[in-house]
């Protein structure tokens, strides 16, 4: 089958730093890959590059199949890649209509906002996601942490994402705003989507991703299935970025 | 009281700033015993607040997006003595339409000066504070040099009206009619807004919250109309009603607050000054968008030129001196934040009218200019103050 994306030896330098070094992965529909690393590993670089906040110096994205090049975020989305950013990149001083549909607005037939169809299909999304979120027309900056990922997850969602992904999507979450984070996760690996998610958090990691992906300086140290390993083994890849089993 | 009055859909900021307009309003009434509040003097009253409220509207826009223009009142300066210099010098005054091409080849003078800014702020990254500093002091200069520092003048008959002087007004049946259709807007919009919102079963606010806003507004409208009417023109014996000035404002007003809250351009401004972050990774052209803001400051001041100029019935190369001060003052009054992301444009002209309505209350009460500055001065820090103190209370 073909993979939703895969990367060919993607390489990112900024000056002379290797943030991003052949990078090569795959992420199948309904498969959920863990990327994983220290801080400063690439992690973050790797996933601006796919989804086209930095052009890649070198290397290849595939999406099913077809290389594709991204010079702005605007053309990854077009490809049907959603991300979901750590900063969660919601304007404070917007509501979650304006955030969900920011840059893809609804108009009317006159070219103006439809203000008020973005704010029914905002609701409808976010009750799917969140049904305890229904005071969806007050600025993002009252609102809670659980509620600002609501509205970053509706966002990605609302158009269809084949391709998502989380950058530390529970870093800031209490555990009842993780459990929804991870049950949404599942309902969307249930419909056919690929997630790619960055996590720091091994029970995070074990509990939803089908393989995860360690990487150290820039390059991968290996792709694993997580029914193979240990949290252990993972955390070794991660701390002396060695291949399982390398050192026997 | 503001948890009460954002429920029936009271922007609680704008409705204390209208309030403390009145209150200023009845106090210079007192204080000059009622000359503040004659025909003749809420009629140039209207026409000074123009120039301020115009560039006032760029400003919120800009401002809103984290930017800012200290250039405007050497913009106006230049662009200016641009279509001074068109109609004088170049066609001559009573050259058919030299005025209109005049009015024309100021406004891309304007447009120009803009983009120039624009290019240095949004695609090469340096400060607008900065490049609009320069911008204060290079403009000044071009504007010397477009005549050598003379002025020029006269300019053509039919500029002069534009500036609301003699025969420069709508008349009272044209300024009747105005007003009537702007209260049938009001009420349309009004409805309008209740049955979109029902279709979608939105949350609305209580009707009678929007009956007694529409009816204010309405009121207000029409009061103006009939105290602009009750001024004599010397020129046609009949009441002056809406200057021109005035209906240029409205113009620029109505098409600007409508850009800021019902299109897309608008909704993107306000999102870049939000978090610019954001706006990037949601895919805007936040350069572009940063880009045309400057561009429409530069058309604004133009046309804060145009009237200027028509006013004076000349083009010298001092006026607007000291208008990017008002013109920020007033914008902040009206309740635009530095933070970014905040402003309104109704806001912003009713900030122009307050600090038109101090400068004019005190030459009324025979206040020297340099006591005037030092009190608008004041106000400014005042507004300042109150909004910090507001950003505060949100960040709580």
């Amino acid at each position: 089958m073909t993979p939703l994306v895969e990367t060919r030896n993607l390489t990112k330098h900024f000056g002379g730093i290797h943030a991003v070094e052949r990078v090569s992965c795959t992420l199948h529909a309904g498969e959920v890959v863990g990327l994983l690393g220290h801080n400063g590993a690439g992690k973050s670089t790797f996933i601006k590059v796919l989804s086209g906040v930095y052009p890649a110096d070198e290397g290849e994205i595939l999406v099913k199949g077809e290389p594709r090049e991204f010079d702005s975020p605007a053309e990854a989305r077009e490809a049907g890649i959603e991300t979901i950013y750590q900063s969660l990149a919601l304007a404070e001083n917007l509501d979650a209509p304006a955030n969900l549909f920011l840059g893809r607005e609804l108009l009317t037939p006159w070219r103006t906002l439809d203000s008020d169809r973005m704010e029914h299909e905002a609701a409808k999304v976010i009750s799917r996601i969140n049904p305890n979120f229904t005071d969806i027309g007050k600025p993002v900056r009252d609102m809670s942490g659980g509620q600002r990922q609501t509205v970053a997850i509706a966002r990605a969602l609302y158009f269809n994402a084949r391709i998502l992904i989380m950058d530390e999507p529970c870093a800031a979450l209490g555990p009842g705003e993780t459990r929804m984070v991870q049950d949404t996760i599942r309902r969307l690996k249930d419909e056919g989507i690929g997630i790619f998610l960055i996590s720091h958090d091994m029970a995070d990691v074990f509990e939803v991703c089908d393989r995860v992906t360690v990487m150290k300086n820039g390059a991968v140290v290996d792709t694993v299935n997580v029914a193979d390993v240990t949290e252990e083994d993972v955390l070794a890849m991660i701390i002396l970025g060695e291949k399982r089993g390398g050192r026997a | 009281m503001r948890h009460w009055l954002e429920k029936a859909g009271f922007d609680p900021r704008f409705t204390s700033l209208v309030l403390a307009l009145a209150l200023i309003w009845a106090a210079l009434a007192l204080a000059t015993d009622g000359l503040f509040l004659t025909p003749r003097n809420l009629y140039n009253l209207s026409i000074q607040t123009c120039v301020t409220a115009i560039m006032a509207c760029g400003m919120v826009y800009l401002i809103v997006a984290r930017q800012i223009d200290l250039s405007v009142g050497s913009q106006i300066a230049f662009t200016g003595m641009v279509i001074a210099f068109v109609q004088v010098t170049w066609l001559g005054p009573q050259a058919p339409f030299a005025w209109l091409l005049s009015i024309a080849l100021g406004l891309a003078a304007g447009m120009a000066l803009g983009a120039f800014q624009g290019f240095w702020t949004a695609y090469r990254g340096l400060p607008a504070f900065l490049v609009t500093l320069a911008g204060f002091l290079m403009f000044r200069g071009a504007a010397f040099l477009v005549a050598d520092g003379q002025t020029l003048a006269p300019l053509a008959d039919a500029y002069q009206r534009i500036g609301g002087g003699v025969h420069g007004s709508l008349g009272p049946t044209g300024s009747w009619v105005l007003g009537g259709i702007a209260c049938a807007w009001i009420v349309a919009q009004a409805l309008y807004a209740r049955r979109s919102r029902k279709r979608y079963d939105a949350a609305m606010a209580p009707a009678w919250a929007d009956a007694l806003k529409a009816l204010v507004t309405c009121a207000a409208v029409l009061a103006f109309v009939a105290v602009m009417c009750a001024y004599p023109d010397p020129g046609s014996g009949t009441g002056k009603g809406i200057g021109f000035p005035v209906l240029i404002l409205a113009a620029v007003a109505i098409v600007l607050a409508v850009v800021a809250t019902r299109t897309r351009f608008g909704r993107h401004v306000f999102a870049y000054g939000g978090n610019p972050e954001a706006a990037f990774l949601s895919g805007l052209r936040t350069r572009r968008v940063v880009m045309s803001l400057f561009i429409l400051m530069g058309a604004l001041s133009a046309l804060a030129a145009v009237i200027t100029t028509s006013r004076l019935n000349s083009g010298t190369h001092s006026i607007g001196q000291m208008a990017e001060l008002y013109v920020i003052a007033a914008t902040v009054i009206g309740g635009t934040s530095f933070a970014g992301g905040i402003g309104t444009i109704p806001g912003a002209i009713v900030g122009a009218l307050l600090i038109q309505t101090l400068d004019n209350g005190m030459v009324l009460m025979d206040v020297s200019s340099a006591k005037r500055q030092i009190f608008i001065g004041l106000i400014l820090i005042a507004a300042v103050w109150l909004d910090t103190f507001y950003n505060r209370r949100l960040a709580r």
